[in-house]
């Protein structure tokens, strides 16, 4: 062993010889007890809790020192979601609490000395302002024109506060921008969603194919725990992606794919299972409608037809093909998450669909199950009052297979360029950092200039808290009550969170919040209860629990009522319009769009541009976590995945700092480490979403590496769904540090 | 007893929860940390593998640390846990230099610090808090001398290596390649 640890990272964490992934550089210590000695036992306390760092929303338990102060956060043995293991983000949850970033107390803009500047006012002063705002955009425009953004827990509570407001226009960047094309393709082809968690029988499964999907890299964690088992088991994984993720390094196949070409691969292989009859022809016989149509359809897709297009050889495409036929029905083409890329997505993770229902494993061991969700009572309130006008009315018919709000849209009706009779006024902004959420900033920017109101409630400084017009402090999850975790999953079960601490500085729940401002708008029928705790407790003690009972249990499990999987030749109605697992889209033909998937080519990087990819790092959630103490350790920027020979092309070395410009000219705010590595291609970079954060309030994270999102101006739109597709961007090395450095 | 941490670099992803729990547990202050992960690559496009894995401490059999400590703060356990106390370090960092895995650290406190394999909680009948956390479960944790124990299955059955053999320490953290 001839190199440090040290050594390694004064290579700037990139040598030749091996990458640190955990940096174990020499922070500021930051809110954190020293080692002592060990502590008395009998003074340590646990609470339930389940995690809000990402959106798996595992349970586990917060643990208290002698001085009241959080000490650990584990898993609950009892949680399909973590099965007692947390993962980085929840076991580093902790900094949460203890960021000295956080959100101390309620901002209102404020213009002082003729500059604009962020006053701290009392919560009633702030709540005086808000709802004074909320009325005369009620009188002016009617309720409807106020729009809630959201994102996480604290969300639901605001969500509630509109209906009883009068707006029922509500949305969350995690459809349009994230999974929504996922839903409407498997919602196309088998008549149900996916959700969260996806229903996938990692357990069970015999071949796992991913496609762009990095498990491992997005940590899901009960997906990473399965997957891991999958390796043990000596399952068959086949990865597709243009990156050597942690995921194809663990594959038996790993297809380094041309970007954008997917489409291609998936009637490839459909053509292969479908002319060698490799298809489960009992369970298509049975359930399938269309097979005709789609055996016309992928006649003349043969591998060598997409290897030319993908770059994938035939040989290979055929072995991989028959690999998981052979493994049928236990064959599972995940449908991934993060899956808006290039704008014919619905149409991609359609083709996946039916590459799992030609295996026959919608609803079989080793594929998908149908998951189960507990019935948990709605606490009685009135009836929420009747809206005039929701943001369907503005769309008038188009998207029509969207089944879930369209974040750009609600940008798209905040526009000046808004010509319909459907506008919104006004902005609540909950838990999700808007720039860098929904592409094409500017357009995102613009609308925010037209608004009358912009309330942003945050745990965190972001960059939309910079935009706003009033912020207010959320305590985070470890401090607060909120409604029940109830997912689907295998068995139906419930977790609750309860407060391990009280909420520091000037922080509150969003449950208090949304109470307090009801008060003001006069609306406190619709939240008759002191405490969130009193919610729970009369839920549960409608399940057959109690709160008291949970705070030693954290997550009640339940019987299931339905079979997990289809028996061989059961009854089983889909719930598509044939009531069968349609290869032939009636739904998409009715819409006007093609029943059985295309290939359609996408434009390339031009001459000296560079495809810019984005994925997930395990220790990371969005961007919200940059700034975290505890995981900004682990990683504190990004950096730029360069292949050898594209770093060669432009004088590049490893660790020097390169601002980016896109297609359209748009130049990063600030520079972003080249990490020169053989595990990409050349077609395209690859960098990890949620850095360069431009709010100097982020004291860690503040300008350490690049937002993929500020380089994303070539939206491309999904016809079907209305999603936004973000991966047709290109970018080119400016090394030289360009002259306007635009810093928020 | 012979206690022994085997990895299975054929499972980790690489996710450093390893070193978040161990920082937690171990009242690790931030800035510093008793275990890191390592990625190493190798190959050309579009033939390359990576190899990750978590390290720390290796519990060696022959402890350049133990030896070279002027105090006897550095000493074995049983089960061959080499551990520091605390109040008989006096900080003078010679077990820093002298270890090969660069495991230890000063810490702020005065002491030197380094993995424990979490004896308290071994003392409990509970695994290493890096063991019990790992997502991906690629960490096993027992005795060596048990042969129904699974890391001496996993090293009977499987390709293993340790870190820099050939400085003769007899490491305890076996990596399953």
């Amino acid at each position: 062993m001839n190199k440090s640890r040290r050594e390694f990272i004064k290579l700037s964490a990139i040598g030749a010889g091996g990458l640190v992934l955990a940096n174990p550089l020499l922070n500021a210590m930051i809110g954190q007890v020293n080692a002592a000695e060990p502590m008395d036992a009998s003074k340590i306390k646990r609470f339930p809790t389940y995690c809000e760092v990402c959106f798996w929303k595992c349970a586990g338990w917060v643990y208290t020192d002698e001085k009241g102060e959080i000490w650990k956060i584990e898993g609950n043995e009892d949680d399909p979601h973590s099965n007692g293991r947390f993962c980085p983000r929840g076991t580093g949850g902790i900094g949460m609490y203890n960021d000295p970033d956080r959100l101390k107390t309620p901002l209102m803009r404020v213009e002082e000395n003729g500059k604009q500047t962020f006053k701290e006012v009392s919560w009633d002063k702030a709540f005086r302002f808000i709802a004074e705002k909320m009325n005369k955009i009620k009188e002016e425009s009617g309720p409807e024109s106020l729009a809630l953004f959201k994102h996480g827990s604290g969300g639901a509570h605001f969500g509630k506060l509109f209906k009883a407001f009068g707006s029922k226009n509500i949305t969350a960047p995690s459809y349009a921008q994230c999974r929504g094309p996922r839903e409407v393709g498997f919602n196309t082809t088998f008549g149900s969603n996916i959700n969260s968690p996806e229903p996938v029988d990692l357990e069970n499964t015999k071949c796992l194919v991913l496609i762009g999907n990095h498990i491992g890299e997005n940590m899901h964690n009960s997906h990473v725990q399965e997957m891991s088992k999958a390796i043990d088991r000596g399952a068959t994984i086949i990865t597709v992606d243009p990156r050597l993720s942690t995921a194809a390094s663990k594959s038996k196949y790993w297809l380094p794919i041309k970007p954008a070409t997917d489409i291609a691969l998936l009637l490839a292989w459909m053509n292969v299972i479908v002319s060698e009859e490799l298809y489960d022809k009992n369970y298509i016989g049975q359930y399938a409608y269309g097979l005709e149509d789609l055996q016309a359809h992928v006649a003349d897709k043969t591998p060598e037809w997409a290897e030319k297009i993908t770059t994938i050889s035939a040989d290979v495409i055929r072995q991989t093909a028959r690999e998981m036929a052979f493994h049928a029905p236990a064959t599972l083409i995940h449908p991934g998450r993060h899956v808006t890329w290039y704008g014919d997505d619905t149409q991609r993770l359609r083709a996946m669909a039916m590459l799992n229902a030609l295996l026959g494993s919608w609803g079989r061991k080793g594929g998908f199950y149908f998951p189960e969700k507990a019935k948990v009572p709605t606490y009685p309130h009135p009836g929420y009052p009747p809206v005039n006008w929701t943001w369907k009315d503005h769309l008038d018919g188009t998207y029509a297979l969207a089944d879930s709000s369209i974040a750009n849209v609600f940008v798209d009706m905040s526009h000046p360029e808004n010509e319909s009779d459907y506008k919104i006024k006004g902005w609540f902004v909950v838990g999700t950092n808007l720039i860098s959420t929904i592409p094409n900033t500017q357009r995102t920017l613009e609308a925010i200039q037209n608004l009358d109101l912009l309330v942003v409630v945050d745990t965190m400084p972001m960059e939309i808290t910079g935009y706003a017009d009033i912020i207010l402090p959320e305590c985070t999850y470890l401090e607060r009550y909120d409604d029940m975790r109830v997912s689907p999953n295998r068995f139906p079960n419930v977790a609750v969170r309860v407060p391990a601490v009280k909420p520091k500085y000037l922080s509150k729940p969003s449950d208090w919040i949304v109470r307090k401002l009801a008060k003001k708008l006069k609306l406190s029928k619709h939240f008759n209860y002191e405490s969130y705790s009193e919610v729970i407790d009369w839920q549960l003690k409608q399940m057959g629990s109690s709160l008291a009972e949970m705070k030693e249990k954290g997550v009640l499990k339940m019987e299931r009522k339905t079979p997990m999987f289809i028996e061989e030749g059961d009854y089983h109605e889909f719930g598509t319009s044939t009531g069968m697992i349609e290869l032939y889209s009636l739904d998409l033909e009715m819409e006007g769009f093609d029943p059985i998937p295309n290939y359609t080519p996408h434009p390339e990087p031009p001459q000296g541009f560079y495809r810019l990819n984005y994925g997930r790092a395990p220790m990371h959630t969005f961007g919200r976590t940059a700034n975290n103490p505890n995981l900004n350790e682990l990683m504190s920027e990004n950096c730029l995945w360069v292949n050898p020979f594209v770093a060669a092309d432009n004088n590049l070395e490893n660790g020097q700092e390169v601002w980016l410009k896109n297609q359209d000219g748009v130049v990063s705010d600030f520079p972003i480490k080249v990490r020169i590595t053989e595990r990409i291609g050349k077609d395209n970079v690859y960098m990890v979403h949620g850095f360069g954060r431009a709010n100097k309030k982020l004291k860690r994270s503040f300008g350490r590496g690049i937002s993929d999102t500020q380089l994303v101006t070539n939206v491309m739109v999904d016809p079907i769904m209305g999603g936004t597709g973000m991966r047709g961007n290109f970018v080119s090395f400016v090394t030289d540090k360009p002259e306007s450095e635009v810093i928020s | 007893m012979r206690y022994a941490m085997v990895i299975d670099t054929k499972k980790c992803v690489g996710c450093s929860d390893c070193v978040v729990a161990c920082q937690n547990e171990n009242r690790v202050p931030i800035g510093y940390c008793r275990d890191w992960v390592i990625e190493n690559a190798k190959g050309t496009f579009p033939n390359v593998s990576i190899e990750l894995r978590s390290e720390r401490c290796n519990h060696c059999e022959n402890s350049p640390c133990v030896r070279c400590c002027p105090t006897g703060a550095s000493h074995y356990e049983e089960g061959g846990v080499v551990k520091v106390t605390r109040h008989e370090c006096i900080g003078c960092g010679a077990c820093v230099q002298s270890c090969p895995y660069d495991a230890r650290y000063s810490h702020p406190d005065g002491f030197v610090d380094k993995c424990t394999f979490c004896h308290h909680r071994l003392q409990e009948g509970k695994l290493p808090s890096c063991v019990s956390v790992c997502p991906t479960e690629c960490m096993y944790f027992g005795d060596l001398d048990d042969k129904e124990s699974k890391v001496y299955q996993l090293l009977q059955n499987r390709d293993w290596k340790v870190l820099a053999p050939e400085v003769g320490t007899k490491p305890h953290v076996y990596y399953l390649i």
